[in-house]
C-alpha cells in the first residue's frame, strides 16, 4: 500500500499578507497568514505550502521571525520556501518549525547548495521548486526569480539534476497555467514524474477538483497544490480528498 | 502537575515543532544541549531532522551521546526518539558512509527501496502505522490511523521484536520501535494531528 496522496494548499506571502495571482502576474491580497494557518489546522489539512514570493526579487534573506511566529500555529507538516540562498537559511527554517525547504531560484544558479543541503540535513527536506512556463509553441522552460526570468533548461533536464544533486522532492508549478482554474499541466506533470523517482507535488491551474485527479492519474503526480481554488471559490481541501476517494485514490479523509 | 519532558537539542534539529507540541499536550518543555542537565530528567524526546552522521557528530561533541547512553543504562527513563531521534537510537546506519549511533536498541539503519515505481523515494505523506503488540504509547489511537512521514531511510532492529509498529510500504518497514523504556517513532507525532498528539500526550503519562 502506497503512501497517502497529498492535497496540499499553497500559500503565498508577499510584504503585506497572503496574495495570489494570475501567471504570477496580478497579485491580489487574499488575507492573514496566521488565520489560514489556523483554519488549515483545524481542518486537519495533509501539509501546507508557504512561499514568500518577494524575498528573492527583493534580495533578502527568508524572514525566520514570521514563519517562526506561523510554525507556533501550525501542527501540519508545513513546507517553507522564498529567499533560501544558503545552508544557514535551511538549518534557520527548520529550527523555526519548517518540515521542508523549498529553493528555487538558488539552487538553479549554484545546484551544488542541493547537495550541501542534503548532506547536512538530509535529502527528505530539499524541495526543489521549479517554475515551468509553457511558450506557445509547446517548449517547456525553466523560469527563476519568482517566475521572471527565462533561462533556457527543460525542465525535465533540471528535475534529473536537481534529483541526482540530492533533492528529496520537486514542486512543480506551470507558470502558465497558475491561477487560470483551467487545470495543471498534465503532460509536463508526467514527464517530470517519469524522469524521476523522488515525489513531485504538481501545482498551477487548479480549478475544480476533477483536475486534481486528472494531474494524479494521467500526470503521476505524487500530490496535489492548489491555491487558488481555496482562495477564491468554495471548495475545500477536504472535499477535493472525498472527491478522490470516490475515484479510487488512496486519501487521507 | 505538568509532566516535564527534557528536548535535547542535537544541532540540527526541528526543536520548535517538538517544544510547541508537548506545550499544546499539556508537558513543560525544557530543551538542553548540556549533558549534565539531563541527569534531571524525567523524560526525554530526542528528536531530529537532519543527516545522521551530522547529528551524531554534534552529539558527540557536545557528550550528548556518551551522557545519554550513560544515563539511559542507570535510570529507565521513557525515551523517545522521533524520526531521525529514533534512527539515532540504532547500532549504525549507512547513511553517506558508515556512522555509529547510540546503540539503545541494537539495529541499522538503511535505506528504503521499493521495486514498485508508485513507492517514491523519500517517503513523504501520510501513512498507517500497524502497532505489532499492545502498547501504552499507541493507547487509544484506533489502527490504521496515519501519522506523517518524511524519510529515505528505515531502522531495521536487529531482534525483531523490538518492532513495535509497522507500515505496510516499501515492502514493510520499522513505525515505531520499542524495547522496554526505549522508544522511538519513525513518523513525526508532532505534525500528525490528532493521532500524532495522543501518542505525545500516551508519552508524557509513560
Amino acid at each position: 500500500m502506497p503512501v497517502k496522496t497529498r492535497v496540499m494548499p499553497t500559500l503565498l506571502f508577499s510584504n503585506v499578507g497572503l496574495v495570489k495571482g494570475v501567471k504570477f502576474d496580478s497579485w491580489r491580497r487574499t488575507g492573514s497568514a496566521l488565520q489560514a494557518i489556523k483554519v488549515y489546522n483545524m481542518r486537519e489539512v495533509d501539509e501546507l505550502v508557504f512561499l514568500d514570493i518577494r524575498a528573492t526579487p527583493d534580495m533578502r534573506a527568508p524572514d525566520f521571525a514570521q514563519v517562526d511566529e506561523l510554525a507556533d500555529e501550525c501542527f501540519m507538516p508545513m513546507t517553507v520556501g522564498g529567499g533560501v540562498k544558503n545552508t544557514d537559511h535551511i538549518g534557520g527554517l527548520l529550527g523555526v518549525g519548517a518540515d521542508k525547504v523549498a529553493i528555487n531560484t538558488a539552487a538553479f544558479e549554484r545546484p551544488k547548495l542541493i547537495e550541501e543541503g542534503a548532506r547536512q540535513f538530509g535529502a527528505q527536506c530539499i524541495v526543489i521548486s521549479i517554475d515551468a512556463l509553457r511558450h506557445e509553441d509547446g517548449k517547456l522552460e525553466v523560469m527563476t526569480h519568482c517566475g521572471t526570468r527565462r533561462t533556457g533548461k527543460d525542465p525535465v533536464e533540471w528535475a534529473k539534476e536537481a534529483e541526482a544533486a540530492g533533492a528529496g522532492e520537486i514542486l512543480l508549478t506551470s507558470v502558465d497555467r497558475d491561477g487560470t482554474f483551467t487545470g495543471y499541466d498534465v503532460a509536463l506533470t508526467r514527464a517530470v514524474s517519469d524522469a524521476v523517482r523522488i515525489p513531485v507535488i504538481a501545482s498551477g491551474g487548479c480549478g475544480k477538483y476533477e483536475h486534481m485527479a486528472e494531474v494524479l492519474r494521467d500526470g503521476k503526480a505524487a500530490a496535489v497544490a492548489a491555491a487558488s481554488i481555496f482562495h477564491f471559490t468554495e471548495q475545500t481541501p477536504r472535499e477535493a480528498k472525498l472527491h478522490l476517494k470516490a475515484q479510487g485514490f488512496n486519501v487521507r479523509v | 502537575m505538568r509532566s516535564s519532558v527534557t528536548i535535547i537539542n542535537s544541532g540540527v534539529c526541528n526543536l520548535d515543532s517538538i517544544r510547541r507540541a508537548v506545550e499544546e499536550c499539556g508537558g513543560r518543555p525544557v530543551v538542553t544541549d548540556d549533558a549534565r542537565e539531563l541527569e534531571q530528567a524525567d523524560r526525554i524526546i530526542l528528536p531530529g531532522v537532519g543527516s545522521f552522521g551530522a547529528a551524531m557528530k554534534a552529539m558527540n561533541e557536545k557528550g550528548l551521546a556518551a551522557g545519554l547512553r550513560h544515563l539511559l543504562a542507570k535510570r529507565s527513563l521513557p525515551f523517545l526518539g522521533i524520526c531521525l531521534g529514533m534512527q539515532l537510537m540504532a547500532t549504525k546506519s549507512l547513511e553517506f558512509g558508515d556512522t555509529e549511533g547510540l546503540n539503545l536498541i541494537p539495529g541499522d539503519i538503511v535505506p528504503l527501496n521499493s521495486n514498485d515505481a508508485e513507492d517514491r523515494i523519500p517517503h513523504i505523506g501520510w501513512n498507517t502505522a500497524l502497532p505489532t503488540r499492545e502498547s501504552p504509547l499507541f493507547r487509544g489511537i484506533d489502527d490504521g490511523r496515519d501519522f506523517y512521514f518524511v524519510h529515505s531511510y528505515r531502522y531495521a532492529p536487529v531482534d525483531h521484536a523490538d518492532v513495535l509498529a509497522e507500515t505496510p510500504s516499501y515492502g514493510k518497514f520499522a513505525a515505531a520501535v520499542q524495547h522496554g523504556h526505549l522508544m522511538g517513532v519513525q513518523f513525526h507525532p508532532e505534525k500528525s494531528q490528532r493521532a500524532g498528539f495522543q501518542l505525545l500526550r500516551n508519552f508524557l503519562a509513560i
